[in-house]
């Protein structure tokens, strides 16, 4: 179906064929694939790289790894920010929709600080985005990076600010300012950074280019609200021999959102549905710029239009953010975002119904269910998980649905309930005879009893509350 | 910049996020009650796109001026449109609304001004529950003096909040809360309908044969008002409730769980018996957090493909947003590093509707009037789509904030 959508638009589908042509074609499965066709399914599905086929990488196949390499490579460019272990990548995407293939290297999110602020201010928001971090099913979500601006205008002020923040954090840093002067400034307080530069404008390009050259950094190109400028910009600046560039249209807010959107929009179809070359690099946003749009507003009002701006951007191929705030409520739903557009649209929603042993129960531990909605399932047995709880977690086929959506739609009836007890022996595992049902399938108590022949307790609304709830109610006797 | 208009804007904005600060937060269980349902998403195939040419060999001369660049934007031709579906009835139209609202319509995806204008902007409904049910905190504040009665609470809706269509929920009518019979639901319809003039949603309450009954009933008693019935399922007796539909006037809402081949095969059941422009569609809503990439990607799925010319799919689409509150982040009071729940909630459910608003979602139905009045707002500035100066934010670096 949805096929017909990116077929028509797509420049050209890579099929296997197309690269096992290439390949050395020896079956030697020191890429640890069974043959080279499925060697070159692997890459085409982004599993495997060139690299790990070690007969291409022998100079007699040079050529064909060179041609498979540009036909592999994405239509974003993938560019490096920060020197060494601490380098953050972005950009590198293959597609423009998340359905099309899994979005490659997560929006890089930058707090800022200035060259005016006090020592104890720009140290604070340092550690604050360093430490920043929240656990959400499995992993660890973080901010990436410090924009340092100058507003002093002083080159010898940005230098001291730039190494102090160098002193407190590895993070990758950008260097923001339109002087080329003060860059370079900032540049000799830390000269193997790599950072990414703010930006070239029309005025400073030559200057800037020359800095990014000197100091291998990437470079921004910043063309607010005008896209031809920035592809000329661009286009002067990958002559001149600038080989990463981030592009800037301009994050604008209030009137400006819709062109704002549009600008994104219009450079990534142009580099990933059309081929240009001059666009195909990553894109960067700065909702930090509502506040200056809005000098009159609260601190509370510019919060919450950065939130959703940084929002809009995510959602709309940003691959690095400025922000000012440092709210977590804030930023708090833009990691999380994050997360979500950047997982694998392959991944199914459903998990095995089944028993699940969480740790090490015996025929005293509860017994619980839940339904087969994956990011129930998680959320569930990773609360009962990080309670450090022995027990059974039956999971019921709800179809892949969640506790109240199951019940009200009848995806989760009595009957599966007892089934799935049944169907897990749970009568010879435990002793006692106690489900605990969610909270939120509370009103299917009754009728699971009767159903089942097991004694109900209802449980917590929230699998948050479990290690109190079974702390306060639990005996099995 | 800030004129007079938007700085009331911000001021009313400020008032819905400083409301919390007035009342004392005790611990509050929340729930959303009528949460729609989701699953089994269809597996996307990968899709690869290789450049074709090899890049230009850098060794030229360096440029000493900027080099010229034409862009010429990559405008897209779609041979598919999505239907138009007009939701109440004024008197001239056979009811009695005070205005009718009409959504769909799209040659392009959501807010692609670049290739054209957005017929029909999307509109908001705000919801409204028919007996009490237990709402998150943050929520809860602002409608606590309405809740079980639904006519106030629609009137608060449509006079203090601006509501332009409401979303009457009639959950008393599931057998296992009070079991409300269909006259008695239809009685609370037509209350609703005689206390405020605003395009109505009728949402049952899950149970297929129930709400079929109810929907008979209040499709009768409301003929001729348009009403969008929420919803019609697939384990649902489909021609009944299209032939009360039909003779009544109304639309229906076609819901499926975040499968799109389900879509287009309940879609396809009612095209025996509606025509396409009283079907509205809904793939189902998830929470930022809680599975907003599938509802995402379904609806920009749906949405790209329908233009593309799927015929099974060019129908305005809806979201219940306000299934954003059933993600712990928004409700729950949190370490103080995470802020307040009176801001974290909204934005929870602003952030939730941007990012479908941007799939392609025409109909909004939500909750939190700071994440409404938000929304509308950044529905009104894209539809408007006004050329704007990039002055300010062209010197945003050096700027002290």
């Amino acid at each position: 179906m949805s096929e017909k959508e990116s077929k028509k638009a797509s420049i050209k589908e890579l099929s296997p064929i197309d690269v096992y042509m290439l390949l050395p074609k020896t079956n030697c499965k020191e890429c640890g694939e069974e043959n080279c066709m499925a060697f070159a399914a692997k890459l085409v599905n982004r599993e495997m790289t060139l690299e790990q086929c070690p007969p291409l990488l022998k100079k007699e196949n040079a050529k064909a790894y060179k041609d498979l390499w540009e036909m592999l490579k994405p239509p974003i460019k993938e560019v490096s920010i920060g020197s060494d272990d601490q380098a953050i990548k972005i950009g590198g995407k293959y597609v423009m929709y998340r359905h099309e293939f899994t979005y490659t290297n997560p929006t890089a999110i930058a707090i800022d600080v200035t060259d005016e602020m006090l020592d104890e201010e720009i140290v604070r928001r340092v550690k604050k985005t360093q430490q920043f971090s929240y656990e959400y099913i499995g992993s660890t979500l973080k901010l990436n990076m410090i924009a340092i601006r100058s507003t002093s205008n002083d080159p010898d002020k940005f230098k001291t600010c730039v190494r102090k923040v160098a002193e407190h954090t590895k993070m990758p840093f950008i260097l923001c300012t339109f002087d080329p002067k003060i860059s370079e400034a900032g540049l000799m307080a830390a000269p193997k950074a790599q950072p990414l530069l703010y930006a070239a404008t029309k005025d400073n390009w030559k200057d800037m280019a020359e800095l990014a050259l000197m100091y291998k950094c990437p470079l921004a190109v910043f063309a607010p609200n005008n896209v031809t400028l920035l592809r000329s910009l661009a286009k002067t600046l990958l002559q001149y021999g600038v080989k990463d560039l981030v592009l800037d249209p301009g994050t604008l807010s209030g009137d400006g959102l819709g062109a704002m959107i549009n600008n994104f929009t219009m450079i990534r179809r142009a580099a990933a549905k059309r081929g240009d070359e001059i666009l195909g690099f990553p894109l960067i946003g700065t909702p930090i710029a509502t506040w200056i749009e809005n000098p009159e507003a609260s601190a509370e009002v510019n919060s919450w239009n950065e939130a959703y701006l940084a929002a809009t951007l995510i959602d709309r191929y940003a691959d690095i953010l400025i922000l000012h705030s440092t709210e977590g409520w804030v930023l708090l739903p833009n990691v999380v975002l994050r997360q979500n557009i950047y997982t694998d649209p392959r991944k199914p929603v459903a998990v095995e119904p089944g028993l699940r042993v969480l740790g090490t129960p015996n025929e005293n531990s509860p017994v619980m269910f839940t339904t087969n909605f994956a990011l129930t399932f998680y959320t569930v047995a990773s609360d009962i998980e990080s309670g450090g709880i022995d027990s059974y977690l039956l999971v019921v086929d709800s179809e892949g649905i969640a506790v109240d959506c199951a019940v009200a739609g009848r995806k989760l009836t009595a009957e599966k309930v007892a089934e799935a007890l049944k169907e897990a022996k749970m009568e010879e595992k435990v002793k006692h005879k106690k489900l605990i049902i969610p909270g939120k399938a509370a009103r299917l108590s009754g009728e699971i009893e009767e159903t089942s022949g097991w004694e109900i307790m209802v449980g917590p609304r929230d699998s948050s509350d479990i290690p109190k709830y079974l702390k306060e109610k639990w005996n099995s006797s | 910049m800030l004129e007079k208009e938007s700085k009331e804007e911000l001021q009313n904005l400020l008032d819905l996020l400083n409301r919390f600060e007035e009342i004392e937060l005790e611990d509050v269980e929340m729930e959303i009650g009528d949460l729609e349902l989701w699953l089994q998403s269809s597996v996307a195939a990968p899709r690869v796109m290789p450049r074709v040419s090899p890049a230009a060999s850098p060794l030229k001369a360096r440029p000493t001026s900027i080099l010229q660049a034409d862009f010429i934007p990559p405008i897209e031709k779609y041979p598919g449109q999505i239907a138009e579906v007009t939701l109440g009835a004024t008197k001239s139209q056979g009811g009695s609304r005070g205005k009718s609202l009409t959504i769909g319509g799209e040659r392009a995806p959501a807010f692609y001004l670049f290739e054209t204008s957005t017929p029909n902007p999307p509109i908001i409904s705000l919801d409204v529950f028919d007996t009490t049910i237990p709402l998150a905190k943050p929520v809860k504040t602002h409608f606590k003096e309405v809740l079980g009665d639904p006519v106030a609470w629609a009137k608060l809706a449509v006079d203090r909040y601006g509501a332009d269509i409401i979303t009457l929920h009639l959950i008393s009518i599931d057998p296992l809360v009070n079991d409300t019979s269909p006259s008695e639901a239809a009685k609370i319809v037509e209350n609703v309908l005689q206390a405020v003039d605003v395009p109505l949603v009728i949402g049952g309450c899950g149970d297929p044969k129930k709400d079929l009954e109810v929907f008979e009933k209040v499709a009768e008693v409301g003929a001729g008002e348009r009403f969008l019935l929420s919803s019609v399922t697939q384990d649902m007796d489909i021609e009944r409730a299209c032939a009360a539909a039909k003779k009544h006037g109304h639309a229906v809402l076609s819901f499926t769980p975040m499968d799109l081949n389900q879509a287009r095969q309940l879609n396809r059941r009612l095209y025996d018996f509606l025509p396409k422009e009283q079907i509205i569609m809904d793939t189902t809503t998830a929470a930022l957090g809680y599975g907003l990439d599938y509802a995402f990607t379904i609806m920009e799925r749906a949405r790209l493909a329908a233009l593309m010319g799927d015929p099974e799919l060019q129908h305005p689409m809806s979201s219940g947003t306000t299934n954003a509150w059933a993600a712990r982040e928004a409700w729950k009071k949190m370490d103080p590093e995470w802020g307040p729940r009176e801001l974290r909630g909204p934005i929870w459910e602003t952030v939730t509707a941007i990012t479908l608003l941007l799939a392609g979602v025409d109909l909004f139905m939500m909750m939190h009037p700071a994440a409404v009045q938000t929304l509308k707002d950044i529905i009104g500035k894209l539809a408007a789509g006004k050329s704007v100066s990039s002055e300010r934010i062209a010197n945003w670096v050096p700027t002290k904030i």
